[in-house]
């Protein structure tokens, strides 16, 4: 283990690392804490300067509440989740069956086709826009809440082909060859042989898109106008413009639309883990 | 024998013998179709626009009102001072950003360690990078804020004193005016940049914390018997080991950098003065989608510009997969 294990060094040492754990996580988690503070207090406390102090007055289901009832947040999150879940469906079953074909099948496009997955999924946005707004537009799909999931759909189903081709490639081959052998349908295998295996590719994948797609704010601007369709992100800059000077509702706000990934965050910490590294770093 | 087999052979279908040259194309039809339509095909759509001037309208028949233009886009950029103030803070945005890998790195050294609730510890540390860019954006934002922030209430508590002035109100005199980081032409994008390596830091330290737990600990322990230690140790056993980390942590921090739009709209939204914080991707937006009108050649130009930029690193990221493919079988 690198760095040599604590546990191993002097008790003064021990202990002064356990101290400073806290410490330094105070400090980095600064600018979050500060905003959570703001969240709770009262308008008092804004209009007074008192930003940084202890709170004078704990107002927090109040701000929350006012969240909710003074704008249009819950819509916001609604539509949100509304764009998000139809994303990660489509994109991780589209995904299951490219991957299984990229893994599995030997083809002489396989891999420039792979190819073409993974630099889909890195590039500029910016280099779609014009286009896909403009298709949006032709089709109907402007400003609806479709036209955001497909896009999206679309757009990770590269990052997830990437991901679920390299996990079933690392699979054991034997197991198709012997299902094949025995004379086992192409796509019984895909279902009874293979889905039972990619289950930690699906979950990991799962939380990853969730988490990109709820927090996209590009196209969401590009996408929609006005504000009937426009997630949580778009929303909270909307809030912003709203709320001038009540720092207190903006800071409740910007928190609501951090938790649900947050809460995925914490619910799946391995999966996700596993997600970000692209199966890379085992 | 080969005349018999071809005999019974044509009786059955051609889907049946050509089974595994068919499937592949089935099971990836779909990903395909849905890819190519809103991926693909777009980036060639948009480069071919590049050579066009077009505010985005039809005509009554349906037909674009496109004009052909040439690369007059691309001379026009040239002499457009926007653009390479845009062109410069993402140099300046990718140079900082490499900050990452480095400081996530330190981070995830300082973790690694097994004392109880380290996994609390560690989880919290990653907070920052689960969080939306448009939330980080607002945070840094108000953080930075001379009248209210946290940056104003310390500067104020060392800089300034408090006094009434004459009308009765509480006013503050201070010995040095108060710093307007997002403000300031000069300090606006590092102040931005700042925000957000915060989430990168994070990214770039989750990517080490999960390497270093498959570093080989015979290794470790070998070279530390031959006496090695400290940053040697670091530098000449560990840092190897954690190449793929590395890597990794690269490549997502260049495509960070480049890609930095959410903060800059939120932040400043390209200002203060002409554009000082406007990067490409904002640029390209705001040219695109702006309120005196739609100009989606123009636009389509900086984006090819862009997407170049990006094209070195997705060769080389495609090059590298392709050597571990080959070295794979």
């Amino acid at each position: 283990m690198f760095p040599r294990p604590i546990e191993k060094s002097s008790p003064a040492r021990r202990v002064g690392y356990q101290a400073f754990l806290p410490v330094a996580l105070l400090i980095w988690l600064l600018p979050l804490l500060a905003i959570f503070l703001t969240s709770i207090r009262s308008a008092v406390d804004i209009n007074s300067g008192n930003v940084f102090g202890w709170p004078s007055q704990f107002r927090m289901l109040e701000n929350y509440t006012a969240v909710f009832t003074q704008s249009d947040a819950a819509k916001y999150m609604l539509n949100s989740v509304l764009i998000t879940v139809p994303s990660v469906a489509i994109s991780v079953t589209l995904a299951c069956l490219a991957g299984y074909a990229l893994a599995i099948y030997r083809f002489r496009v396989a891999l420039p086709l792979f190819f073409l997955f993974v630099a889909g999924n890195f590039i500029p946005f910016q280099i779609l826009m014009v286009p896909v707004r403009d298709m949006s537009v032709q089709s109907g799909l402007y400003n609806t809440i479709a036209g955001q999931f497909l896009f999206h759909a679309a757009f990770q189903t590269g990052f997830c082909t990437l991901f679920m081709r390299n996990f079933i490639k690392a699979l054991p081959f034997e197991l198709i060859e012997s299902a094949r052998v025995e004379g086992v349908k192409e796509w019984r295998i895909f279902v009874f042989v293979v889905l039972p295996l990619v289950r930690p590719a699906i979950a990991a994948l799962a939380v990853l898109i969730f988490t990109f797609v709820w927090n996209d704010f590009f196209w969401a601007n590009v996408l929609t106008q006005g504000e009937a369709v426009k997630p949580i992100t778009a929303g909270v800059r909307a809030l912003n413009g709203q709320f001038v000077n009540n720092w207190h509702l903006v800071s409740a706000a910007s928190l609501m639309a951090a938790v649900p990934p947050v809460m995925m965050f914490f619910l799946m910490q391995k999966h996700f883990i596993a997600g970000l590294t692209l199966g890379a770093v085992k | 024998m080969a005349v018999t087999d071809t005999g019974t052979q044509s009786k059955q279908s051609w889907l049946k013998r050509n089974k595994l040259t068919v499937t592949p194309w089935v099971f990836l039809a779909p990903a395909l179709c849905f890819f190519a339509i809103y991926v693909v095909i777009p980036i060639f759509e948009s480069l071919w626009l590049s050579l066009y001037e077009w505010n985005g309208l039809y005509d009554a028949d349906g037909n674009s009102t496109a004009v052909w233009v040439g690369f007059d886009n691309y001379v026009k950029l040239w002499g457009d001072p926007k653009f390479w103030t845009s062109l410069v803070n993402n140099v300046i945005w990718l140079v900082m950003f490499m900050l990452a890998v480095p400081a996530g790195l330190f981070i995830a050294l300082f973790l690694n360690q097994s004392v109880p609730g380290m996994r609390l510890y560690k989880s919290l540390f990653f907070f920052p990078f689960v969080i939306s860019q448009v939330v980080v954006g607002l945070i840094f934002g108000w953080f930075y804020n001379p009248d209210f922030g946290v940056v104003g209430s310390l500067w104020k508590a060392v800089y300034c004193e408090e006094t009434v002035n004459i009308v009765g109100n509480l006013t503050f005199r201070c010995s040095a005016p108060v710093p307007d980081i997002l403000s300031s032409e000069t300090w606006a994008t590092y102040g931005i940049i700042l925000a957000g390596l915060w989430p990168q830091i994070a990214y770039c330290m989750i990517l080490y914390l999960t390497g270093l737990n498959n570093v080989a600990s015979d290794q470790i322990e070998a070279a530390r018997l031959d006496g090695a230690k400290g940053w040697k140790m670091l530098w000449y056993v560990v840092l190897p080991q954690l190449r793929p980390a590395t890597f990794i942590a690269v490549v997502v921090t260049v495509i960070g950098a480049l890609r930095s739009f959410d903060m800059v709209a939120i932040m400043t939204g390209g200002g203060p003065g002409e554009g000082s914080t406007n990067v490409l991707a904002y640029y390209m937006y705001e040219t695109a989608i702006s309120e005196y009108g739609e100009r989606y050649g123009y636009g389509s130009a900086i984006a090819t510009v862009l997407f170049a930029i990006m094209l070195v690193y997705i060769s080389y990221f495609l090059h590298r997969m392709y050597q571990d493919e080959k070295g794979g079988h």
